[in-house]
């Protein structure tokens, strides 16, 4: 099963829905140019929902890191929300838990970002 | 009486498909040799990500070449070994990706990944064959998941002429 994403907006932020698999080839692929359009669009405040994401190998979690690095060189910032138990592990054993900022609640996630004017 | 092993051996076209394939044979064997859940997922993801390096950096995403996987069910262990046609490489030339100047990096945790999830990793060049990694997990290995598996207690790289 491949990757899945819908987009949606929640005021200043966009909501990544992703389900399936981010490995190497075309789930990576497809996140990267995903959040490459984000970026483009000017939208910096990025929320990726992880709960449906079945697996995730070493190269999805480096197209994590890659999209965290490129939505923060913009000035913006990039949050997790919902991670499943294995993705969680994951970033624990690789040390990225506290490079990310992780979210188990939308609605808390969303205001936890900077306001659009502020 | 000693118990006789178990094995399954496949080869497979070297393509990223395939990668699929190995993870659904390496989740049935684990479990026909008993491991729970959460070791299945463990030896699951170390055959993914040495596939993953057998096709796209050893076979350098080749499909004409093929990797060759052979699992083995001891009484206490689970052998796995995957050999691609590559020409090697060398696990210490892999930076740690723990170290605080390597976390946002973008690739280099395969390996890591590999020797977190199982008890034993080794990489033999063979000449004439290609690499061949092993990967051991222990049938009675309950301890908690091991953080910092950049050890190289286990690990071995030789040439052979």
């Amino acid at each position: 099963m491949s990757m899945k994403a819908t987009v949606r907006q929640i005021d200043s932020v966009t909501v990544v829905d992703l389900s399936g698999r981010i490995t190497l080839g075309e789930g990576c692929a497809q996140l990267r140019e995903l959040i490459r359009n984000e970026v483009t669009k000017g939208n910096k405040h990025v929320l990726l929902n992880l709960a449906d994401v079945t697996y995730i190998d070493s190269s999805g979690i480096g197209e994590l890191v890659s999209a965290y690095t490129a939505v923060s060189n913009q000035g913006g910032q990039l949050k997790l929300l919902n991670l499943t138990k294995k993705v969680h592990d994951l970033l624990q054993i690789t040390k990225l838990y506290t490079v990310f900022d992780v979210h188990d609640d939308e609605a808390k996630a969303v205001s936890s970002f900077p306001k659009a004017n502020a | 009486m000693a118990v006789k092993p178990s094995v399954v051996e496949v080869t497979l076209e070297s393509t990223l498909t395939n990668v699929e394939v190995a993870e659904e044979i390496a989740r049935r064997v684990s479990a026909t040799a008993g491991f729970d859940e959460e070791d299945q997922h463990k030896i699951e993801m170390a055959v993914h990500e040495s596939m993953i390096n057998a096709v796209w950096h050893g076979n350098k995403n080749d499909a004409s070449k093929s990797v060759w996987l052979r699992f083995q069910i001891y009484g206490d262990k689970l052998e796995i070994r995957v050999r691609d046609q590559g020409s090697g490489f060398d696990p210490k030339s892999i930076p740690d990706p723990l170290e605080e100047a390597n976390l946002l990096n973008v690739s280099g945790r395969g390996i890591f990944l590999i020797r977190t999830f199982m008890d034993d990793f080794r990489v033999e060049y063979v000449a004439g064959l290609g690499t061949e990694v092993t990967l051991v997990k222990n049938l009675n290995y309950r301890g908690e998941t091991k953080q910092g598996g950049t050890g190289r207690e286990h690990e071995s790289h030789s040439s052979t002429n």
